[in-house]
């Protein structure tokens, strides 16, 4: 669980970038964290771990200020992924790039051989496992980076931009991937500007705007409502768009996940024949 | 990262600012020249107070400040150096001499420091390009130093999001012995680098694609002109190093020991 009370921070520029923030991430729970940039996103993900702390307030993991411990053992339980996987991969082959966290977290090495296979083939990367992660095209070096973090199995995972840079087809495996880790039990934090992949993954929405939450709910009242969005320059996803356009037709605006809106574009059509 | 926010320029204007680059550079150098003239500890002192109310005219005493106490790490490491070899080619003993000529050294270095760090805090990138620029020297090695300039906070900020990347995956910098801890910044100098090298390709081609070097002889919108402060800081420089060398030639300078 991550518990946020009232969180200010500033860099040292003095500008600050959070302004009070509260907030409340139940385990299991899948959040995506919206807003334009410099909105305070990537800061407020970056106390979930520790990376940061807040200069006032509190940010508790699993009950545990952040303040009274360790980077190294809040990242045990929060695994994060950078936006830039150019910033963190290093090592000679994907699989040592792999190996890397979990020796860091003092893992057996005959368990490191077997989380190595594991990520590696959950996330289809086995046939590079002795390649240069250096050598691979942008989208696998994401998902190298991604096999990284998710190796020592942490309980909640946060994703920087998971989608910058990757083509509809990954995206769309990114998502089912996603979906999965959280039917597992996982904790998913995402941030993203991706308005189209936040409405098909119907998941909770923050929206932020200069350091604050302005609003906070499922992805369905959310994204379908202007006023609101536009405050964060944010548009309407698709689907959104044409269902608030086609009011007149007595269908209701609510509507963002694709499934959902054919199934009643179709009755709509049906009952207009009769 | 703390000594790179020492040599990061914020445009403020104050007359130090507003000094030819090619006069400040010349008065750094004579600082320098005058800093390893001696080992002495009462003309480092001067020399070190000297610089004292450029700083307050120019009012970067904050960032300053923050670049002194990033070179604390090095000058004690000189320190701790100095007195070492003193005491082991000295049998086994220290003196009252010993600890001034350490003191003095860390002086001599703290000095460099900070004349550095005032040139590069009151001195515009643009500036420092243009001055280059005016005393001959190619373009190509002019615009490089300016790029090389220019890149050092980009670096810098980049070097800290590295860092968190890998503290994120359970990297403890502070952790283990002295090897050890060397060993540590792998993880972050390799991606460093690596991407040093992509941003500098990444940069080359942007050049090129907006004609870079197109024409031999280049004019500038702004052009350099020592005006009456800059001759009057020229002429200070010149007076410190006459003053230092006639000094080293024809005085003994005392240690501050004697006077007890």
């Amino acid at each position: 669980m991550i518990e946020v009370e009232d969180a200010h921070f500033s860099y040292s520029n003095r500008v600050e970038a959070l302004k009070g923030i509260s907030l409340t991430i139940k385990d299991g729970e899948f959040v995506s964290v919206m807003g334009q940039n410099g909105a305070g996103k990537t800061t407020l993900i970056k106390h979930f771990n520790g990376l940061l702390k807040p200069s006032q307030g509190i940010v508790r993991i699993d009950g545990v200020d952040t303040r009274k411990t360790s980077i190294a053992t809040l990242a045990r339980n929060i695994g994060f992924v950078f936006q830039n996987p150019d910033h963190q991969l290093f090592s000679e082959t994907v699989e040592e790039e792999i190996a890397f966290a979990l020796k860091n977290f003092g893992f057996e090495t005959e368990v490191i051989e077997k989380r190595i296979d594991w990520a590696l083939n959950l996330l289809g990367l086995t046939q590079y496992r002795k390649t240069s992660p250096f050598l691979l095209s942008g989208g696998e070096r994401k998902r190298v980076a991604l096999a990284s973090v998710l190796a020592w199995d942490p309980k909640a995972l946060i994703l920087d931009e998971p989608t910058i840079g990757q083509d509809y087809q990954q995206k769309e495996k990114l998502r089912q991937f996603i979906v999965q880790m959280q039917t597992q039990g996982k904790t998913i934090v995402i941030v993203t500007h991706d308005v189209e992949f936040v409405a098909e993954c119907n998941s909770r929405v923050l929206l932020m705007r200069e350091g604050r939450i302005i609003a906070d709910g499922e992805s369905r009242d959310i994204l379908t409502d202007p006023e609101v969005l536009a405050k964060s320059s944010i548009v309407l996803p698709q689907i959104a768009q044409i269902f608030a356009r086609l009011s007149s037709l007595g269908i209701p605006k609510d509507v963002i996940d694709v499934y959902e809106a054919k199934t009643i574009i179709l009755e709509a059509l049906e009952k207009r024949r009769k | 990262m703390s000594v790179f926010d020492g040599l990061k320029f914020r445009r403020v204007y104050s007359p130090i600012h507003n000094l030819d680059p090619r006069v400040k550079f010349i008065y750094v150098i004579v600082i320098f020249v005058a800093a390893i003239l001696f080992s002495e500890i009462l003309p480092l002192i001067a020399l070190f107070l000297m610089q004292i109310p450029f700083v307050l005219l120019a009012r970067v005493q904050k960032q300053w400040l923050r670049s002194l106490r990033g070179a604390a790490f090095l000058a004690s490491f000189i320190f701790i150096v100095n007195i070492a070899t003193k005491f082991f080619t000295a049998g086994y003993m220290l003196t009252a001499t010993d600890f001034e000529f350490s003191t003095a050294m860390t002086l001599r270095f703290v000095v460099l420091v900070e004349s550095f760090s005032v040139f590069f805090l009151t001195t515009s990138p643009d500036h420092l390009g243009l001055a280059l620029e005016q005393t001959r020297i190619p373009y190509e090695f002019a615009f490089a130093f300016t790029t090389a300039v220019r890149f050092v906070p980009v670096l810098a900020e980049e070097a800290q999001t590295i860092m968190d990347a890998q503290k994120a995956r359970g990297l403890e910098m502070e952790k283990g012995n002295f090897l050890k801890r060397i060993r540590n910044y792998v993880p972050v100098l390799i991606p460093l680098i690596v991407s040093a090298i992509r941003r500098s390709l990444e940069l080359a081609e942007a050049m090129e694609s907006r004609a870079w070097g197109a024409s031999k002889k280049r004019t500038n919108l702004y052009a350099l002109k020592l005006g009456r402060g800059d001759l009057a800081l020229l002429a200070i420089t010149i007076c410190i190093l006459a003053f230092s060398i006639y000094l080293r030639l024809y005085f003994v300078v005392p240690n501050i020991i004697q006077f007890f």
